[in-house]
């Protein structure tokens, strides 16, 4: 059976006219006395490799479809990076991106769920993209094996970058899944590594990309964009020898046909949504999401909703439950407020917001409460001004942050005092906390201090 | 064939590609050295793809393979191999393990009550529910195929 299938390549080239061809090509390949250099055995054997799907055109399918994936990770993780604004001062874990970065941003009219949508396409497709890159890495697998390791200059710098690509990728996603399960088994700072992380991969990636793309080009003009995915089992033939030694030399048997690969990525791909997807987009479909790190079903209440972060974790308890607690806003002139001033005083508006986080999960609620720029204007701010907020939290992360000048001043963004008709609960930020449109769930800090205004 | 593709082996296209990505990636990892935690850093980036490459995917395709010897004759009709009804389930229910491992195994137990206020718990119990679903599945559609071969 294996060696029916490796006749008939149709490039036409017996194996030893294809191993003098390479010989002539590659003069390194062999030793002082002119002799070729033997390969070690094992894995760098040609004939070691003997999936009879591996092949030019498998790899640029799954490679096609993979890029697309990692170009709206690398879209969405950029939206974020910038939505934090991380130019402003205590937004950003690890101060500014640098001169490389954020290249894209969410223009200030968003509706409100658009961050939760691309920080939740941002997990959901990364969480589809990891069956690809497996499969896809190991459609490439017997290049790492490839013997001699170089054989250009050309090589060696393209080997370089594979360590890159490879090893920018496998961190991105890696770090990027224990993060939103909370576990963080390192000692580097998660969002600066994985933010120019994704740099190395992103630059590694558009390379490759680019010198890859003639290659991929041909497999489809040769062998068609998605005609080998009509052969069932028994029609599944080797793909014609290839200059990169892609396809097996001694096949074995298929026992899965190439559409077979691509139901199983797909399956797998699905599944992984299928259980994580519920905790983004909420409703019915959390119930679904069997193991999502926030997939948990509250109550009923109007406060039974995904908690970030308790007061007891943030050690607010006693302060945030304090009747002696009053607001100090500060512009011009600075004013002590107490909850029920804000309440009874101002204007009180209402909006559903959705709140998403960076770690992909979301929940919308009706929020109601001061708008701050009424606040703004009740202490003289001055125009453009920016915002710092201060929270009951004593230091530790989110403790404070800068709210830039359109957010402070878009008629959503709230001082909450209620949600969904009641009184905020301590877990979500009684007694007030900030509720902006499209902006990462972490900015819209919960107990409230102080709102400084100042022009940036 | 000029005289750089000769000695370089590539079009200068290649080259200039390759330098601008090393290029970026040198300046985004310097960003994160500056962090500190160098040996840390570069222990995870290497590690992660040595991992891959030397344990994971070895320990797949060994798995595979010993799937494929232990069901080589037991092919029950020609055109309903059993090897993919083993594979599929064992495949996907292994990436659930690889990627929720840890709230399946409850590894960060502390910081994940210290953020949602409730315990890590359950996750063990849905990821075998999700694995028992999908080899009874499996195994259904299996007898299914062999009725249907048979008839």
């Amino acid at each position: 059976m294996a060696r029916t299938l490796s006749v008939g390549y149709p490039s036409g080239m017996s194996d030893r006219a294809l191993k003098e061809r390479a010989a002539r090509r590659r003069p390194w390949a062999r030793d002082s006395k002119g002799a070729p250099r033997r390969a070690p055995p094992g894995p760098f054997q040609p004939g070691f490799w003997r999936s009879p799907l591996r092949g030019p055109w498998l790899t640029s399918f799954l490679g096609t479809m993979l890029g697309v994936l990692v170009l709206i990770v690398a879209a969405t993780g950029l939206i974020s990076q910038s939505s934090y604004q991380p130019q402003l001062q205590h937004n950003s874990p690890f101060g500014s991106s640098g001169v490389i970065g954020p290249l894209l941003a969410l223009p200030a009219w968003s509706p409100s769920w658009l961050y939760a949508v691309t920080q939740g396409l941002h997990i959901t497709v990364g969480l589809m993209a990891i069956p690809l890159l497996l499969a896809k890495l190991w459609s490439v697998f017997p290049r790492l094996f490839a013997w001699p390791p170089a054989r250009s200059p050309a090589a060696i710098v393209e080997r370089a970058s594979l360590l890159l690509l490879v090893g920018g990728s496998v961190f991105e996603f890696v770090t990027g899944v224990l993060n939103i399960q909370v576990f963080y088994p390192w000692h580097f700072n998660f969002v600066r590594a994985h933010y120019y992380g994704a740099w190395v991969f992103i630059a590694a990636f558009a390379a490759h990309v680019l010198v890859k793309l003639p290659v991929v080009a041909r497999a489809y003009r040769e062998r068609g964009v998605l005609k080998p995915l009509r052969d069932d089992l028994v029609h599944t033939r080797l793909e014609p020898r290839d200059p990169d030694g892609l396809v097996a030399l001694s096949p074995a048997r298929p026992t899965l046909s190439r559409r077979g690969l691509m139901a199983l990525v797909g399956g797998a791909s699905l599944t992984l949504v299928a259980v994580n997807v519920g905790e983004s987009v909420g409703g019915s479909l959390r119930r679904l999401a069997l193991l999502a790190p926030r997939g948990r079903v509250f109550g009923t209440g109007p406060n039974d909703f995904q908690v970030n972060k308790t007061a007891a974790t943030a050690g607010v308890v006693a302060a945030a439950s304090d009747p002696a607690w009053r607001l100090r806003v500060t512009g011009v002139r600075t004013l002590t407020l107490s909850r029920r001033a804000l309440m009874s005083e101002l204007p009180q508006r209402s909006h559903t917001i959705t709140l998403g986080c960076v770690e992909g999960w979301s929940t919308t609620q009706h929020w109601t409460g001061v708008r701050l720029a009424d606040l703004a204007a009740l202490v003289g701010a001055p125009a453009g001004a920016s915002v710092l907020v201060q929270s009951l939290q004593n230091g530790g992360g989110y403790s404070q942050l800068t709210l830039a000048p359109a957010q402070l001043n878009d008629p959503r963004t709230l001082l909450a005092l209620c949600v969904n008709g009641a009184d905020l609960s301590l877990d979500h930020g009684y007694p007030a906390r900030i509720i902006a449109p499209a902006i990462p769930g972490v900015h819209c800090l919960k107990w409230v201090k102080s709102l400084t205004f100042a022009s940036v | 064939m000029s005289l750089f593709k000769r000695s370089y082996g590539a079009s200068p296209l290649h080259l200039i590609a390759h330098l601008a990505a090393f290029a970026i990636a040198a300046y985004a990892i310097a960003q994160i050295v500056r962090g500190g935690t160098v040996v840390n850093f570069i222990a995870w980036f290497v590690g992660a793809a040595f991992l891959h490459d030397f344990v994971f995917l070895p320990l797949y395709s060994g798995l595979d393979r010993l799937a494929r010897h232990r069901t080589r004759g037991r092919r029950g009709p020609a055109t309903v191999p059993v090897i993919n009804h083993v594979r599929v389930p064992a495949l996907i229910s292994g990436l659930l393990l690889l990627v929720y491992f840890p709230l399946i195994l409850g590894l960060a137990e502390r910081r994940y009550f210290r953020a949602t206020g409730h315990h890590l718990e359950g996750y063990a119990r849905n990821w075998l529910l999700i694995t028992a679903i999908l080899i009874t599945g499996s195994a259904v559609l299996y007898a299914l195929r062999v009725r249907r071969a048979h008839v």
